[in-house]
């Protein structure tokens, strides 16, 4: 375990240390959630936040990136005008729930909770109705920034698909900051989907340009034996945003799980997924892209853990460079002693379009089982040169052939996200990138 | 009347020269062979002519209809009617061989100053080229040459220049790599574009290709220049014969 004890805590620490111990008993949920957030904060107050000397953080040192820690975010009130959704997402056919300065807002959404198939509630109010349910049994439980989430989450929603059915549309849960000072928060959402059940769920961040808010973001995904589920998070960021969000995973037998995490804005980003898979069976394609520009830092960290025997596992990760930007990847496959006939196959790379851009991979395989098969590849470098000139010989002058390589970069993974209207949007938005680029 | 004349060429690549003087020049409507011995600077004269970097010309001058092409980006030269079918063409993932078809015919087409094809057009204008070439459906809808087998990746080469329709080809080994049967079909689409507003440079190594594309003039290269050239015999000459006069003559 990385338990690094210090005597001296940064000054982030301490504002979060004083935040904790002025709004623990105002921050909702009892019994369970107050003693899941006291355990969550013992955790982070002794570790602090964590650095370049924890393994996992190597590369978003956030005791360096968040020097300072913002105030925790205020309500956001009445509803404005324009609520600010993902524009990448804004325009889908689908359940809009809205999330405000981290705080579930259905009046700024248009959650139709009448669907009977589907529980659409505020998450602490599911907890207290529903105790079989508790926070923190999907993995990634113990990191440092997911427990400090525990410790201060705000608010959020639980939704709950019934076995057997289908949600009528996709839900899609939009995290939007709303305000002009920066400030600090801490959604948490639950969602359940249950044996046989289907679900896509979108789940979008956006905030303001220039406003260094903060977002530490959880979601927990559960999904039954024999589900379907495609999860799809959306990062449009403002340009000063730093925003960390963990998803936590477990996935039961002969189910199929398919991710793909999309990330165009924020100053720094990390997208943490954790994920189990705990019955035979189940086919999980877990893919990733993310468009960098500027001083732009993203982190895609995965870990994949496959508990139980006969899962198929495929992860790709691709991300563009330009500028200075820096985008990391580190996946860990873990197989474990008995899940053997396990397939799982990871792939990450970074086009990198400019000398000042750094792009860092780390794959890595923990292999307990005998009869496997599993393996990684990783590459960074330049447009291809052969390529280009090809496209080139044919008439297709510079920048559109660069263009449309990097289009089909990209492509290859947004290319088998189902949604169609969303696949389509995030190839809009990647074209946009493209065409704003120098 | 001459359509291209390369006029004392000199190329170095990575400091080293391997084009020494070469001079050559091709008719409208002339299909002219190119043949010589490995390393006598047949690829180099093609991807020097489609203007590929790295190819450092020290001397001498490329005209396509009496002007120069050698300031010109390869888009440019492209459009202005110069094609390249590649000896080893290169898989484009993630670009659908339709959508690469279409980005280039109407961009050279607007570099040129005419209307864009509309989709219906383009449409057609493939599938009845891509039918004759034996080149199915499936494989327009595929990644540029991903996964296809060395015949296919050269028909794919073929099938491009006939969409694109060239004034002057350049054929660089477009027999290596094919079996009989894949040459025959290859062959005859390049037959099909024979006309007397086209020219074409075919690059080979071996005579073969020859019994199906019959040349009107043929020149031997060795060593960088061109050492020797004829009628289409002289490729019969060369096979009975070989290359070991030039390399000699050269040295």
């Amino acid at each position: 375990m990385n338990v690094d004890v210090r005597s001296s805590k940064t000054d982030a620490e301490k504002v979060l240390a004083r935040a904790f111990a002025a709004t623990r008993d105002k921050l909702p949920g009892k019994g369970a959630v107050a003693a899941l957030r006291e355990d969550a904060f013992k955790r982070f107050d002794v570790r602090g936040l964590p650095h370049r000397r924890i393994e996992e953080w190597k590369y978003t040192d956030l005791r360096a990136l968040m020097r300072e820690a913002k105030p925790l975010a205020d309500p956001a009130g009445t509803k404005p005008k324009d609520v600010g959704i993902a524009p990448v997402a804004n325009r889908i056919d689908a359940t809009l729930v809205t999330i405000v300065n981290g705080r579930y807002e259905p009046s700024w959404g248009n959650s139709d909770v009448s669907d009977p198939r589907i529980t659409l509630a505020e998450l602490f109010k599911f907890l207290a109705e529903n105790p079989e349910y508790k926070l923190g049994q999907t993995p990634g439980s113990d990191d440092t920034a997911l427990s400090l989430n525990t410790a201060l989450m705000t608010g959020g929603v639980a939704l709950r698909v019934k076995k057997g059915t289908s949600a009528k549309k996709p839900i899609h849960i939009a995290h939007v900051f709303f305000g002009d000072a920066a400030a600090a928060v801490y959604p948490r959402s639950l969602v359940i989907v249950e044996p046989n059940a289907q679900l896509t769920v979108i789940e979008s961040y956006c905030g303001p340009q220039g406003l260094d808010y903060q977002v530490n973001a959880a979601l927990e995904l559960v999904i039954g034996d024999g589900a379907q589920v495609t999860h799809i998070k959306i990062g449009c960021d403002g340009d000063q945003a730093l925003r960390v969000s963990s998803l936590g995973v477990t996935v039961g037998g002969e189910a199929n799980y398919k991710d793909f995490a999309f990330t165009l804005g924020g100053a720094v980003v990390r997208n943490q997924t954790f994920v189990r898979f705990s019955g035979e069976g189940t086919v999980g394609l877990i893919d990733g892209a993310s468009l960098l520009r500027g001083k732009q830092h993203v982190d895609n960290t995965l870990v994949v853990n496959h508990a139980a025997g006969g899962c198929f596992s495929r992860e790709r990760f691709k991300s563009v460079l330009d500028d200075e930007s820096h985008a990391i990847f580190q996946g860990k496959i873990i197989v474990e002693p008995h899940a053997q006939k396990t397939d799982a196959k990871m792939m990450t790379r970074a086009l990198i379009l400019s000398d000042e851009a750094e792009a860092d991979n780390k794959p890595e395989l923990e292999i307990f089982a005998d009869d496997v098969q599993c393996g990684h590849g990783a590459t960074a470098g330049p447009l291809d040169k052969t390529l280009k000139f090809y496209l080139m010989s044919r008439g297709i002058p510079e920048n559109e052939a660069e263009a449309l390589l990097i289009r089909a970069f990209i492509g290859e993974v947004v290319e088998d996200v189902a949604h169609e209207a969303l696949r389509e949007a995030i190839m809009v938005a990647a074209l946009e990138w493209l065409g704003n680029g120098p | 009347m001459p359509l291209l004349e390369v006029k004392n060429l000199h190329v170095e690549v990575g400091g080293k020269k391997i084009l020494d003087g070469l001079t050559l020049t091709i008719e409208k409507g002339q299909v002219a062979a190119i043949m010589g011995p490995n390393g006598s600077g047949k690829s180099t004269l093609a991807y020097v002519l489609a203007g590929k970097e790295d190819y450092v010309v020290t001397e001498g001058d490329v005209k396509l209809d009496s002007q120069s092409i050698l300031e010109l980006a390869p888009d440019e030269r492209a459009a202005k009617g110069l094609f390249l079918a590649f000896q080893y063409p290169v898989e484009v993932p993630g670009v659908a061989t339709m959508t690469f078809l279409r980005t280039a015919l109407n961009a050279q087409r607007k570099a040129r100053g005419e209307s864009e094809y509309s989709t219906p057009q383009f449409i057609k204008l493939v599938n009845e080229t891509a039918g004759k070439l034996g080149i199915n459906q499936e494989m327009l809808r595929r990644a540029v040459n991903v996964g296809f087998s060395g015949g296919e990746k050269k028909r794919n080469e073929i099938l491009q220049m006939a969409v694109l329709q060239p004034r002057i080809a350049v054929l660089d080994e477009t027999d290596s790599g094919l079996d009989i049967d894949a040459l025959k079909i290859v062959a005859d689409g390049v037959n099909r574009l024979r006309s007397p507003e086209r020219s074409m440079m075919v690059i080979t190594h071996y005579q073969r290709l020859l019994n199906y594309i019959v040349p009107d003039a043929v020149h031997v290269l060795a060593r960088g220049r061109v050492v020797k050239s004829g009628g289409k015999e002289l490729a019969l000459e060369l096979d009975a014969s070989g290359y070991a006069q030039f390399a000699d003559e050269a040295a």
